[in-house]
């Protein structure tokens, strides 16, 4: 079922949480939502469940439009809040069963469905805890088979791995990749190793504006324009080395790594590589070239570079 | 329909999983039959088949005991966050709240059906008016109604129980005692308009027997008035100024 969130704004008081915020999801694909915290990712995630309707602005989910019909809409969606509010009080499998029931799961499916979801999302050895007994990560997987309880079309979950540790995550995240190859995913995150790792579109959100789309590779490619080079140097004396470096003519800008040692980085000019010109240098210089790395730029010097504007 | 039902039966469950109904029922049987039994102006002093004394006590007991259910109902859900987790599956907020009301009221009900042993004890001691009795228990029941809808939204304003607990007490006591004082301190069509406010004035003229439509009326707009404030506290997240 596709998503189609068209130019929604929502504002709290003078505050534009989102704004003009637009974009589409399809069937099989896991959309990672990454913002810093108050950019608007959960208000947006919000608007999608129906649970808050936008100023302006139109969600559709399959072509049915949340705020006409937002009952069948709801019925496709299998939603994980942030903070996983749940019953303390209640057994494990009783608060299942109430979601089920209230999801419309027909009456004959319901045990079935239940015992699914505790296989599936490893709950087999709490089933007959009350929820308030579990441990936080145990909570997490109550939270997420709730929302898969109906075997929804849409799966929207805001931080789904907080609070769990790191085999539980990579299991969840293991989890979220298999659902997602058949429905349509939207998760948030604010680390950005989480979305990398599980997603295949990435949406970057700041101040409730979208500033970048694209697959995680895209938007690498996007931030590094200039080739960057890690150069280390053994001998010779780090002034000489820094001023000859700096008269290369394909290099833009030497930086001096570390107060010992003779490590640079190196910027080249657009376009050009400034490799092969550093080895050449030091061969006419009898210097022991120990590095010369190009330098990817990672995903979270995207994320800094769009967001702290 | 039928998502106020699922609603329901797990309000009720948890009203009952979380000792509250139990201590209702023990405290509010325990209440009216103490007075109706053994105090000192019990139906044996009275020497009269009659639940009048019953009716008096379950009249103050239930105003009390009302707002004490119903504080945590929306206040709870919202400080936990479960409200949206609710509202985010196929419920609307009025099958929400309405599932809320009837789980309150059906435990009312079932308190009140355990008294019924008091009846059918007095109706045996002598000639008993069942008339009254009846038109009594219903009027405890639209009584009831009215005191839930308030608590509901009392409760749906706030994410404190003490808080709700308190507002519902304060609003209630209004209906309880406050207006139909002013009526008798007042004249003319104020005492007239407060006299009709009273839920005193229309309580006694129905478990004196006679179910008049103007009471019914009465008690219904009010369940009616306090359920609409609740789901228009409810929409607020969704105004757009």
């Amino acid at each position: 079922m596709d998503i189609l969130v068209d130019s929604i704004t929502k504002t709290y008081g003078a505050q534009r949480a989102v704004d003009q915020v637009s974009f589409s999801v399809k069937p099989g694909e896991i959309l990672g939502f990454l913002g810093p915290n108050g950019a608007g990712k959960t208000t947006t995630m919000k608007a999608i469940t129906g649970y808050l309707a936008p100023n302006e602005g139109n969600i559709t989910v399959g072509g049915i439009s949340v705020l006409e019909d937002p009952d069948a809409v709801k019925k496709q969606i299998g939603y994980l809040p942030e903070s996983n509010p749940l019953y303390t009080e209640m057994p494990l499998i009783d608060y299942l069963r109430y979601t089920a029931e209230l999801q419309n799961v027909p009456g004959d499916q319901i045990k079935n469905r239940i015992r699914e979801m505790i296989r599936v999302c490893g709950l087999e050895g709490e089933k007959h805890k009350k929820i308030g007994e579990l441990s936080k990560g145990y909570r997490q997987r109550v939270g997420l088979a709730q929302a898969l309880i109906h075997d929804p079309e849409v799966l929207i979950l805001d931080e789904p791995t907080s609070g769990l540790d790191p085999n539980q995550i990579i299991e969840i995240r293991e989890l979220i990749r298999k659902i997602g190859k058949e429905k349509t995913v939207i998760l948030s995150s604010h680390i950005l190793a989480e979305v990398e790792a599980t997603c295949d579109r990435i949406l970057i959100i700041n101040k409730g504006k979208i500033v970048a789309d694209g697959t995680p590779d895209n938007l690498r490619k996007q931030a590094q324009g200039k080739e960057m080079l890690k150069v280390s140097i053994e001998e010779g004396e780090r002034n000489d080395i820094f001023n000859k470096l700096q008269g290369l003519e394909n290099v833009e800008m030497v930086d001096i790594l570390s107060a010992s040692g003779n490590s640079f980085e190196i910027q080249s000019k657009d376009g050009k590589s400034s490799k092969r010109e550093v080895f050449k240098l030091c061969v006419d210089n009898n210097w022991y070239l120990t590095e010369l790395t190009p330098s990817e730029t990672k995903l979270e010097d995207v994320f800094r570079e769009l967001t702290m504007k | 329909m039928k998502q106020i039902w699922i609603i329901t039966k797990r309000e009720l469950q948890s009203f009952f999983d979380s000792l509250i109904a139990y201590i209702m029922l023990v405290a509010f049987l325990g209440f009216s039959g103490f007075f109706t039994w053994f105090s000192r102006t019990d139906v044996f002093y009275l020497d009269q088949a009659s639940l009048q004394v019953f009716f008096g006590i379950a009249f103050w007991t239930l105003f009390f005991f009302i707002p004490a259910l119903t504080m945590r109902l929306i206040a709870e859900e919202k400080k936990t966050g479960t409200l949206e987790l609710l509202l985010t599956k196929p419920v609307t907020d009025w099958q929400l709240i309405m599932g809320k009301f009837s789980a309150t009221l059906i435990l009312i009900l079932i308190s009140l059906v355990l008294t019924l042993p008091y009846y059918i004890t007095v109706a045996r001691l002598g000639p008993i008016d069942h008339a009254a009795v009846w038109a009594g228990y219903l009027g405890l029941l639209f009584m009831s109604g009215a005191y839930i809808s308030i608590g509901i939204f009392a409760s749906s304003i706030t994410n404190n129980q003490i808080v709700a607990f308190l507002l519902a007490l304060l609003i209630g006591v209004f209906f309880h005692i406050i207006f139909g004082q002013l009526a008798g301190a007042t004249s003319g069509f104020m005492s007239q308009l407060l006299d009709y406010l009273s839920l005193s004035t229309h309580y006694e003229s129905m478990s004196r027997g006679v179910i008049d439509s103007k009471d019914v009326i009465y008690f219904l707009s009010i369940m009616a008035v306090g359920l609409f404030s609740t789901e228009i506290v409810l929409a607020k997240r969704n105004v757009v100024e």
